[in-house]
């Protein structure tokens, strides 16, 4: 497989995790997150394997390895555990309506190319003309955090977030050190812990998942 | 930076080469630096060791304060040799941030503020051994007892600091094991009251002073360094006039939120009262000290080169202090409260010799300057001595009668004997009477005034005349002011609504007095010899400290002062001004003398017999003379610097007349700081406002606080890429 070769499957690649991260934006039911998450992480491990294999820097298939484990299987198999005890049937409600919601994450893409473009030009790694889409994904992930109201979104949210972190860390550098990856992936997964007790909180303080009820710890004036 | 390193154990020790070398003499072994680090030792071992061995509350106050008298006492051993022989010592510690090490140093002027600030803490410390008794059973003393340790101490570290960095920890420990102390008693709504406003105020000062040490640090090596943090870079530098004036005025505004001048004194008259009153003592008598040897090491040490208008208006605020605190002192009847204002007065006392010396170097009269600063630094001295003395006195008098209002007491100088006299001696040194050590700084400081007319300068010959008679004005009125609280609460007949005092718990077996102990009373009985000593010797003392002008300002006054000889105190020359402290202490000695004789050889001269009631017969001990009855004529002829609700309430007789349904009489006096309302009141409606518009910021919703961190993101994307 020639390096160009690489480079247009990484482009694909990253097109369809761009994809995903769109759809996690307008998808309103809790399982298709889910599953979509799972998707991204598929796409996200196979390009790590791809740019590992063009790269010839091997300990990114470690990398590769660990992304299938955690995010592709582990975390969402956790979030469904999650979903299933603390029995979340309905549909998920968003702050803003979806067609805007959608206007603002292809403004989030431009503004994403513009912002890389001088880089682009400035890289000669093959996976250059993927930083823009991580840098878009980042920034979907957080406006996904910001657009929906339920706890379980925002974890989904959060980790599509540092998937796009992820991302960009192999096309822009070709990943990060070992060590630093194995930190941030232990992270996600306590993070991911951590969600699971906030939510329980959540529930008993105000017997729903619903972040607005959040505004009650406000204080008065 | 230093040339002459030398690396002796963990420390080193050298001489500065940037103040006249040749001054210095050889290194030794066993230096004034080392003596005061070995105070330091002890002091913290006080604090932090001590405590925790100890589990006896009686035995801890006895251990701890015993070593804190013992720390005291090595502080003023350095202080003294230091200020004696001149040397100035160097000390690089192994502690603080990597490259950026604690450097402390000792110069007679560091020396002479480690005396007074060791010699009031040594006395303090043997009254607090009787006086914190007072404590016991009611609540745990421990912290009293380390954040007392750890006060003297942070007081003993900025004086002795040599860098910004270690000068503004040392500061801020000093201002939280105060505010600690200040809270000692916290289940009173005052005091924690009284405590927050003096954290705020001394905060706003410690900023202000971080900027002023920013200011020259960052100049003294053009921004490029940290190395401008040490003192020694900052008095290397040149400033500009602009930054200069910058630093000056910063440091000066948080030196003086500390010393307590008007306007910035609010917290003072709040916070010394309810402080137990060994640390009012020590706050009043050396805390405030410690900013006026800040302003003293950046004015003359640090920026040196400075315009005359700075130490004019070092000169006005300290004449507005003066007499405000005077004026606000007449006012009070709470006993505490009163001598807090009083602080307020001698700063400025203290202030006005500083301004008047600033002013004379600018315009190159060293001699003058050197006068004027050994009238600051010697009410420096003095003050620390009266107002320790009268602030324990206080203690003693809340001690036996558990009350601060003067209006509830009287009488105490048959209860109390020992304490009445030597508050008695308190007051007439304050008052500045000779021959008591007030009396000789505030001749000083006048000898200073008279002589302003040598300055080159229309303007100022005609106004600071006008300071002097300011300063005259409210040294009489001082003197009022203790013939109100000595009269009040030592003379007459107890007025008080309750019983008066009996033997407290503490004296078992008291014969009805109410005397307080052995410690208490020699913690008082030494610094009123050091009153007396300081008023009756002044020539040792002044020649004693004039290194300290030499050093700072080039120039000294014993060779004038004492040309004739220790008895006869001559600033300047003999045919303009002379006192012997020793001659009139002779003089009223021999007055006192005579009268007591005649007085009380013959039995006919005293008789005892009931106060004349011109026939009303329904005297009562209620009807004497009050505190505020007897400040009343001045608080007419001054209202308009208070705020004063006065209010005569008449309640209407009811029948039958005769059996005490007679109508009464209701009086009801207010009277407040005006400042409060000036510029406190609007600052503090101000804070909240704006603390109100940042409480907007927090929704509780997260999403508001995701989309902030996404504007910021995207913001900083767009602008600062």
């Amino acid at each position: 497989m020639t390096t160009s070769l690489a480079a247009q499957i990484n482009s694909v690649l990253a097109a369809l995790i761009l994809l995903t991260a769109f759809g996690l934006l307008v998808q309103r039911r809790i399982y298709g997150l889910l599953h979509l998450f799972a998707w991204q992480g598929l796409f996200l491990s196979i390009s790590t394997a791809l740019v590992g294999y063009a790269a010839g820097s091997h300990h990114l298939y470690i990398s590769s390895i660990l992304t299938l484990a955690l995010k592709v299987i582990l975390l969402p198999y956790i979030l469904h555990a999650l979903i299933v005890r603390l029995q979340i049937r309905k549909e998920i409600e968003a702050v803003v309506n979806v067609p805007t919601t959608m206007l603002i994450g292809i403004a989030l893409v431009i503004f994403s190319y513009h912002l890389t473009a001088p880089i682009m030009e400035l890289s000669t790694l093959v996976t250059r003309s993927t930083l823009a889409v991580a840098l878009a994904t980042v920034m979907l992930g957080l406006l996904m955090m910001i657009t929906r109201r339920h706890a379980v979104t925002q974890i989904i949210g959060f980790l599509a977030l540092e998937n796009g972190l992820f991302f960009a860390a192999t096309s822009a550098t070709y990943g990060m050190p070992l060590v630093v990856e194995l930190g941030v992936a232990l992270d996600i997964l306590i993070a991911a812990f951590v969600f699971g007790i906030f939510f329980f909180q959540i529930r008993t303080t105000f017997e729903s998942l619903d972040v607005n009820q959040m505004a009650k710890l406000k204080e008065e004036d | 930076m230093e040339k002459c390193w030398q690396e002796k154990g963990n420390y080193h020790t050298c001489y500065s080469g940037a103040i006249n070398t040749n001054r210095h003499k050889i290194k030794m072994e066993f230096s004034p630096i080392i003596l005061s680090s070995l105070s330091l030792l002890s002091l913290l071992f006080a604090a932090i060791v001590v405590p925790l061995v100890i589990s006896s509350q009686r035995l801890l106050i006895a251990i701890s304060f015993s070593l804190t008298a013992v720390a005291s006492l090595l502080a003023v051993a350095a202080g003294c040799w230091v200020v004696g022989s001149g040397l100035i010592n160097k000390l690089i510690l192994p502690l603080g941030l990597p490259n950026l090490p604690f450097h402390l140093r000792l110069d007679p002027l560091s020396g002479f503020f480690l005396t007074v600030i060791g010699l009031l803490g040594f006395f303090v410390s043997i009254y607090s051994i009787g006086y914190v008794k007072g404590f016991l059973g009611k609540r745990s003393v421990t912290p009293l007892v380390i954040f007392y340790s750890l006060f003297m101490a942070s007081m003993f570290l900025v004086v002795l600091a040599d860098d910004a960095f270690f000068f503004l920890i040392s500061w801020e420990v000093m201002a939280l094991a105060s505010y600690f102390l200040v809270m000692f008693e916290d289940e009173k709504t005052e005091n924690r009251r009284a405590a927050f406003l003096y954290l705020v105020v001394a905060h706003v000062g410690a900023i202000a002073i971080l900027l002023s040490f920013g200011v020259m640090a960052g100049l003294a090596t053009g921004f490029e360094t940290f190395n401008g943090y040490t003192f020694d870079a900052m008095r290397e530098a040149k400033f500009s006039s602009g930054w200069a004036t910058v630093a000056f005025f910063l440091a000066f505004f948080g030196f003086a939120a500390k010393a307590g001048v008007v306007p910035l004194h609010v917290w003072l008259p709040e916070a010394h009262p309810v402080a137990p009153s060994n640390v009012s003592a020590l706050m009043s008598g050396v805390m405030l000290k410690t900013a006026i040897y800040g302003i003293i090491r950046i004015t003359f040490d640090l920026i040196h080169v400075f315009p005359w208008w700075w130490g004019a208006i070092v000169l006005f605020l300290g004449l507005i202090s003066t007499v405000m605190g005077v004026l606000y002192a007449l006012m009070q009847h709470d006993l505490k409260r009163l001598l807090a204002y009083h602080s307020v007065e001698n700063i400025g006392i203290i202030l006005i010799g500083i301004g008047l010396a600033m002013i004379f170097t600018s315009f190159n009269l060293p001699i003058l300057a050197a006068l004027a600063l050994i009238a600051g630094l010697y009410h420096t001295l003095n003050h620390a001595m009266f107002k320790g003395l009268l602030f324990m006195g206080a203690g003693a008098v809340l001690h036996a009668t558990k009350e601060r209002n003067m209006e509830e007491m009287g009488g105490l100088i048959h209860k109390m004997p020992w304490t009445a006299a030597l508050f008695l001696i308190g007051c007439i040194s304050i008052s500045a009477l000779p021959p008591f050590n007030g009396f000789v700084s505030e001749w000083l400081t006048f000898q200073a005034f008279l002589l302003t007319p040598a300055l080159p300068n229309a303007l100022l010959n005609l106004l600071i005349p006008l300071g002097a008679a300011l300063l005259a004005l409210a040294a009489a009125l001082a003197a009022a002011c203790f013939v109100k609280a000595y009269g009040v609460t030592f003379l007459g007949h107890w007025r008080g609504h309750h019983n008066p005092p009996s033997a407290p718990p503490f004296m078992k077996g008291g014969k009805g007095g109410v005397e307080v102990d052995w410690f208490m009373r020699i913690g008082m009985i030494l610094p009123a010899i050091a009153c007396l000593g300081l008023g009756v010797f002044p020539t040792f003392f002044i020649q004693w400290m004039d290194i300290i002008p030499e050093q700072l300002l080039g120039s000294k006054i014993a060779a004038s002062a004492g040309a004739f000889g220790w008895m006869w105190l001559t600033p300047v020359s003999h045919e303009r001004a002379s006192y012997s402290g020793f001659i009139v202490f002779l003089g009223i000695l021999s007055v006192v003398a005579v009268v007591y004789l005649l007085l009380h050889t013959r039995r006919t001269a005293v008789r005892r017999a009931p106060i004349w009631d011109c026939g009303f017969g329904k005297l009562t001990n209620r009807m004497q003379y009050t505190a505020t009855s007897f400040s009343m004529p001045i608080r007419r002829i001054f209202g308009f610097l208070f705020n004063i609700k006065e209010q005569v309430r008449i309640t209407p007789p009811v029948p039958p007349f005769n059996k005490g349904g007679g109508g009464g009489l209701h009086y009801h006096l207010r009277v407040r700081d005006r400042f409060w309302n000036l510029f406190y009141q609007p600052v503090a409606d101000a804070s909240f406002w704006v603390s109100r518009q940042f409480g907007r910021l927090q929704q509780g919703r997260i999403h508001i606080y995701l989309v902030y961190s996404f504007i910021t993101i995207i913001v900083l994307l767009v602008f600062l890429r």
